[in-house]
């Protein structure tokens, strides 16, 4: 979409008053500074789905739009937790972070912070196995998507 | 040369031929104000409140096909406007709003008449614009009209920060614009209208679902014609009355909540329906599950958005109105198409046999005035010729039963958002794009009040409207709706100390009478028509519990009618 103030609110605005759920969005600027890519999750029925595309397309700053479920295609997230990591855990949590191609990035004589990336339902995995006792703090980054293959969403 | 804001604000609006801007003045838009003044070619008409402005900016771009256009300040003037912003995009209206701005640099600091216009106006219109630069406010003006215009037209706003106006720079008004992502689909595609044309051809029990999109897309003649080939029925929305002509046989009335008995169904009955420029809104299906349980639908629409959105099409056109039914015709006549005469022969004698149900009638030898004997007299006395404003309820479906609208652009009222207080100032605005026509207002007692403040902008326009109240001392609607479903507790809907009409109307300088009687009723039409330079207020005491027929009642379907 137009790389501009107020297409973000628009689009964020469309959802909420004909009552779509968003599920995730994520929104940066491209390499084409004037456009932004922005990545959105949502569900409901073909016909809804149907629905929130058109009026999508409606909104004037919205410059190209693709259903990446519509072929098959790539979804990741990033996920920072810090997690208390005091006495035995220490080693246990790097562990399950190795386990999970998680990444250390920041230690300190209580705490892990870790960095994690992949499709929603790795994450939520990873938070499964640990004990909520030892989570302080979760950043997700929503989702991002791209298509497989020679598609692209490219202007 | 360089020019301040303000002119280039002006010489824009000469460059897009409006004639007339429709406003209110105020700090922010004092330059603007300025401007205007040092100039001749573009005339402001000063309302009495923002609402009215673009109320009259609406009822001018209906009745002239050409977009209203409206000033108000920063803060309250736009806030003010955004009844009238959202009446207008409801019904799809081409109109570019200008609101005033606090200056750039004191956005977000809660400054004096400071709102946020384009966050509070972002949900009711089609597209709207800050100008954050003197240089981008020419291009920004011909964006803002383009938009407004094209395609699904509706409404614009343009905000104007204070200092832009003053900043200086050259200017030239741009031919054209493009935007990458607005681009309006125009051509139907052809596979689908030969789709469509089959289906003319075998079907049995047809029906022309037509709305307002046929009277935006300038497509009446098409249509008649293509009805007219066929010999297939037609019924009109609210909003698409005028499309076709309503004294033309085939014209079987409006269809909806208080739509005809033959009308709704024929559309319950019909094996293919054809819709255009319609939305299938829920005032026309009735209960969404129970509506044309037998048809193939096939939709005309010029925006995507509205195919498939409530009822499940089969075959979609997207495409602007006139041309795809251009392309139908040519398919119909180059392939000597021609519609089932035994079948259409039998659906007509269906169709002839609800009609004998005469589902409008009244009681003509009641001793008070009925509302319906009023539009239906001036309708005799006015030949049929007159534009037609409304506001919203009871008088509002009695004026689209009874007065018969053959050509389009005749019948202004607010469809979708129903907004009360809409008829007296869009009437004005009429009567500025037809000088010399009939305009008439046919109101009620609640919603006059909701503008009355206008008379006063009559008089200082020398406005010669016509105003029909069809006064009944009730929220007709509301106490009809009371009277059947809340076992007659009429909460509300009573209207006490109404004002004396006629000695208001005088108070602003304008004729008022008072009608008590039905045999006074024609007479009193005629003397009001006499005076062609006068505004005058007609108040019709009528019948307070008159209530309006046949209607669907909600969750019904269009075969469960109440009827008289």
């Amino acid at each position: 979409m137009e790389n501009e103030a107020g297409a973000l609110s628009r689009v964020a605005g469309l959802f909420s008053a004909r009552g779509y759920n968003i599920e995730s969005l994520t929104v940066a600027p491209t390499e084409d500074s004037s456009l932004s890519r922005l990545t959105l999750v949502t569900r409901g029925t073909e016909e809804i789905i149907e629905q929130i595309t058109k009026q999508l397309h409606k909104l004037i700053d919205v410059v190209k739009l693709m259903d990446m479920t519509e072929g098959p295609h790539i979804e990741r997230e990033m996920m920072l937790v810090k997690v208390l990591a005091e006495g035995d855990r220490r080693n246990e949590l790097k562990r399950l972070s190795d386990i999970f191609r998680g990444r250390i990035i920041d230690v300190t004589d209580k705490t892990y912070t870790i960095e994690l990336t992949g499709a929603g339902d790795k994450l939520d995995a990873f938070l499964q196995t640990l004990e909520s006792s030892v989570i302080v703090e979760v950043v997700r980054s929503g989702v991002s998507g791209i298509a497989r293959g020679d598609r692209a969403l490219k202007l | 040369m360089e020019l301040t804001g303000a002119d280039i604000f002006v010489r824009s609006l000469d460059a897009e031929g409006v004639d007339y801007i429709f406003g209110y003045p105020g700090g922010a838009v004092l330059h603007i104000y300025d401007a205007l003044y040092r100039q001749d070619k573009v005339q402001h008409i000063l309302v009495r409140h923002e609402q009215a402005a673009t109320h009259a900016a609406d009822g001018y771009a209906r009745s002239s096909g050409k977009p209203g256009v409206v000033i108000v300040t920063s803060g309250p003037g736009a806030t003010n406007a955004v009844t009238g912003i959202a009446t207008a995009y409801m019904d799809s209206i081409p109109m570019v709003v200008f609101t005033g701005q606090v200056p750039t640099h004191l956005i977000g600091n809660d400054a004096f008449q400071e709102a946020d216009n384009i966050g509070i106006t972002r949900p009711c219109v089609k597209h709207n614009f800050l100008v954050k630069d003197v240089n981008d406010l020419a291009e920004t003006i011909k964006k803002a009209f383009y938009v407004a215009t094209t395609g699904r037209p509706g409404p614009v706003v343009v905000d104007i920060p204070k200092d832009i106006t003053a900043d200086k720079t050259e200017f030239s008004y741009p031919d054209k614009v493009h935007m990458r992502s607005y681009n309006p689909v125009l051509i139907g595609h052809t596979g689908q209208i030969k789709r469509a044309v089959s289906l003319m051809q075998t079907a049995r029990r047809p029906i022309f679902y037509t709305g307002g999109g046929v009277i935006l897309g300038n497509a009446s003649e098409s249509l008649t014609e293509l009805a007219k080939i066929l010999n297939f029925p037609v019924t009109n929305t609210l909003m698409g009355l005028g499309a076709y002509p309503a004294t033309d046989p085939q014209f079987v009335g409006m269809l909806g909540m208080h739509g005809t008995y033959e009308a709704n169904m024929a559309m319950h009955h019909c094996d293919v329906l054809i819709a255009i420029g319609a939305r299938f809104d829920d005032r026309v299906t009735g209960h969404i599950e129970k509506f044309c349980p037998h048809a193939t639908i096939v939709h005309v629409d010029i925006d995507p958005a509205s195919i498939s959105k409530n009822v499940k099409v089969d075959v979609p056109i997207v495409g602007c109105v006139d041309n795809v039914l251009k392309v139908m015709l040519n398919e119909i006549k180059n392939n000597d198409v021609h519609s089932d005469a035994v079948a259409l022969q039998e659906w007509w004698q269906q169709i002839d046999a609800w009609r004998a149900k005469d589902c409008l009638k009244y009681d003509h030898a009641s001793e008070t005035i009925k509302p319906q004997f009023v539009v239906e007299t001036l309708y005799k006395l006015t030949g049929g010729d007159a534009f037609i404003t409304s506001d919203v309820g009871q008088h509002q479906m009695w004026a689209a039963q009874f007065y018969k609208f053959d050509k389009p652009r005749r019948w202004i009222n607010s469809g979708g958002l129903g907004t009360m207080g809409f008829g007296l100032p869009a009437a004005m605005g009429v009567q500025f794009a037809h000088p010399d026509a009939t305009v008439a207002c046919i109101t009620g007692e609640g919603s006059i009040q909701m503008c009355i403040q206008e008379l006063s902008t009559c008089t200082q326009y020398s406005l010669p409207l016509k105003i029909i109240n069809l006064n009944n001392g009730y929220l007709g609607m509301v106490r009809q709706w009371q009277e059947f479903f809340y076992q007659k507790r009429y909460a509300m809907s009573y209207m006490e100390s109404l004002p004396d009409f006629v000695k208001l109307a005088e108070s602003y300088g304008h004729v008022g009478m008072q009608i008590t009687r039905p045999g006074d009723v024609e007479g009193a039409l005629v003397e009001m028509l006499k005076l062609k330079d006068r505004l005058v207020f007609m108040d019709f005491l009528t019948d307070k519990t008159e209530n309006v027929y046949p209607m669907i009642p909600a969750g019904g379907g269009q075969n469960e009618m109440i009827l008289v």
